[in-house]
């Protein structure tokens, strides 16, 4: 079917912007995602996949300029033993990053682009798979244009976590990175994300589980205000294997955040968790497809949204249970906490279930603060700010919850703390 | 130490009267008990005098201490040394009991103008109080009342009352949901508390509570009044006989 014009003409400004890197062995990959893109057309506002956020700033030919902003606080994750991996504006900073060595992991660049590499029969396939039954143009355009990205080839349990820190410094920077991680048979990473990466932000990560791989993953989004991002994380978990991420999301403009996987193994298991944090001109969308193909699977989203002065949050969350994807055990909940009549959540839960013996239940709420919370707290002697920001963190407290490292748990509630805190008048 | 006058109390959204005109004193030292039937208005009181939002007051007066509680926000009341136990102790998932009784014990000191208690004195006098309760360190540690029994909710509030030592403890049922052991534990905590510059003010259904936790004084509350006081055996006497006499007595 021919594209609308509009629409057509919007997908071509957008590609004549950009350089399609040349050879090297992610040459046809990123070809076929040319085409897939051109066929698909960049999401416009009719789209109904794009109802609740606008792409316009997504899509453009050019980034709208944001401010470079200084957070005045150390970044995440900065006090553990980890190995780091700098980008600034999308650009590898190897002055800023450790040596790409860790046992148990292989670590490469994309932009290094050699003729074999194992990544060969990964790269955009995970992306292309995740195009049916709903396109994400985004995804495809990324694979066809990733400047850089990092590739890992998990063979072991690696001993400390993989950090990608972004640093944004241009006014006009529109980074698009796309990272691939490969985890073998019992292999088991942590990869930590953080830092404000760009003006406009395009980021890919595609994950492969192998049987019995274990993937976690945490990050953080902001602080920065004007920033616009939009993230796809595509996943395929083999048999018994883990695949976990969570991200905490504070301020932002304009951010989408999607993650698309299949659960083609046996006893696998999937959870997907977020908190949010906006204040203002804010707006954030997570898009969620699950996709249940294995017998004996879980699958978990828990979204939490905390949303105040005109901020919006958007959730759309799907799980398809296969025909033969039987026991699986599906959960799905996206809770906002509305913290004034300005603030909106809009949610789209959906579940698509074709085989017999499943149990999936799914929930969406929008709410004020707690008042039985907030009276105990403050029957107890805490003032009403301080006993606010409780019930704020208890909100969020089962999406953070999602993380299993206890330590990352607390880290990322003292962020949340400190956003609380600077907004106690 | 407690001084209700006349007391009136509607509801804020409805044209409903809860509290008719109750008078009140609880003394220094004295354990006070509040019985009566479901709906007399006993939980209202509590939260009244606590700070519950909801409520209207449309005469009389709450002072503790010679100071005006109805014009105190619900912390402001807490630091003045009013404590409500309550009937169900809300949960909070996510922050620790820990956490929560430390900003609650220096949120106080502070209101007061007092120097703040740091972490390891805190942690002695809890561990010292939670260890008399039975509470372990494991229950410290988990988020508030999430997951707790019946019976650890309730010492969870003894617990808070023992390191907020207030002036004015209210139980408002603090018996129910408790079997018999529990509730001797909970009386335990509150008995060791009992002290010559503290009054307590027991709200209860039956007469169970006030075997282990003597009282002084007595009131039988009924449709927003008090209607009768005496000794513990006012107690014994609903326990025998119900309230239903006492209620036709004063009609």
């Amino acid at each position: 079917m021919a594209l609308a014009q509009p629409k057509q003409d919007a997908t071509e400004a957008r590609i004549a912007a950009l350089e399609l890197p040349e050879g090297g062995w992610s040459a046809p990959a990123r070809k076929d995602a040319l085409a897939r893109l051109r066929a698909m057309g960049l999401p416009h506002a009719r789209d109904e996949y794009w109802k609740y956020t606008r792409p316009e700033t997504l899509v453009s030919a050019e980034a709208p300029k944001a401010a470079v902003f200084d957070a005045g606080e150390a970044p995440i994750f900065g006090e553990r033993d980890r190995l780091k991996i700098v980008f600034t504006d999308g650009v590898f900073d190897a002055e800023a990053s450790d040596e790409l060595a860790l046992e148990g992991v292989e670590i490469a660049r994309l932009a290094e682009a050699s003729d074999i590499h194992w990544a060969k029969d990964l790269y955009g396939t995970l992306e292309a798979n995740g195009q049916t039954p709903v396109e994400r143009p985004l995804a495809a355009l990324n694979t066809a244009f990733a400047t850089d990205g990092i590739l890992m080839r998990v063979t072991g349990k690696v001993s400390k976590p993989i950090n990608l820190i972004y640093h944004h410094k241009s006014e006009t920077s529109d980074a698009i990175l796309h990272h691939v991680v490969k985890v073998e048979e019992g292999g088991d990473v942590t990869i930590l994300e953080n830092g404000p990466a760009a003006a406009r932000f395009n980021k890919v990560i595609e994950v492969d589980l192998a049987d019995r791989a274990g993937f976690h993953h945490v990050r953080t989004q902001g602080r920065d205000h004007e920033r616009r991002a939009a993230t796809h994380i595509f996943g395929r978990l083999g048999t018994e294997s883990t695949f976990k991420t969570f991200t905490l999301t504070v301020n932002g403009v304009m951010t989408r955040n999607e993650c698309v996987l299949e659960l083609n193994g046996d006893d696998a298991v999937a959870h997907v968790a977020g908190a949010c944090m906006g204040d203002g001109d804010f707006h954030h969308d997570d898009t969620v497809f699950i996709t249940h193909d294995a017998v004996n699977c879980e699958s978990r989203q828990v979204f939490k949204k905390v949303l105040r002065n005109g901020a919006t949050g958007v959730f759309q969350g799907k799980i398809l249970v296969k025909p033969d994807a039987q026991k699986t055990d599906g959960y799905q909940i996206s809770q906002s906490l509305l913290l004034d009549d300005d603030s909106q959540f809009l949610a789209k839960p959906e579940l698509e279930i074709y085989a017999d013996d499943v149990a999936c239940s799914h929930g969406s709420t929008s709410g004020a603060i707690d008042e039985d919370g907030l009276f105990y707290l403050r029957a107890r002697g805490l003032p009403r700010g301080i006993a606010e920001d409780l019930l704020t963190i208890a909100f969020i407290a089962e999406a953070v919850q999602e993380v299993e490292d206890e330590s990352l748990q607390e880290e990322i509630v003292e962020r949340v703390e400190a956003w609380l805190l600077r907004r106690r008048g | 130490m407690l001084e209700i006058k006349n007391l009136q109390v509607k509801l804020e959204e409805e044209d409903k009267q809860i509290l008719k005109g109750v008078d009140l004193t609880v003394e220094a030292g004295k354990v006070h008990a509040i019985m009566g039937p479901n709906g007399s208005g006993k939980s209202t009181l509590s939260y009244v005098l606590s700070g519950k939002d909801g409520y209207e007051v449309t005469d009389g007066s709450a002072e503790l201490l010679g100071e005006d509680l109805l014009d105190m926000d619900a912390e402001e009341r807490a630091a003045a040394g009013l404590f409500l136990a309550f009937q169900y102790p809300v949960e909070i998932p996510g922050v620790g009991n820990m956490t929560f009784l430390r900003t609650a014990v220096n949120s106080q000191r502070k209101a007061r103008g007092e120097e703040e208690m740091n972490s390891t004195e805190f942690l002695k006098v809890v561990r010292e109080k939670a260890k008399s309760l039975k509470i372990d360190a494991e229950m410290l540690k988990r988020p508030v009342n999430v997951g707790f029994s019946g019976g650890e909710k309730k010492r969870n509030e003894i617990l808070q009352m023992a390191m907020l030592e207030p002036k004015l403890c209210i139980l408002d049922e603090t018996d129910s949901g408790l079997d018999v052991d529990a509730m001797k534990l909970v009386a335990d905590g509150v008995n060791a508390l009992r002290d010559e510059g503290r009054g307590f003010l027991v709200i209860t259904h039956y007469q169970r509570l006030l075997d282990h936790i003597k009282p002084d004084v007595v009131h039988i509350m009924h449709d927003g009044r008090i209607i009768k006081t005496g000794g513990p055996e006012l107690a014994l006497e609903v326990e025998n006989e119900g309230y239903a006499h006492l209620i036709e007595e004063e009609a």
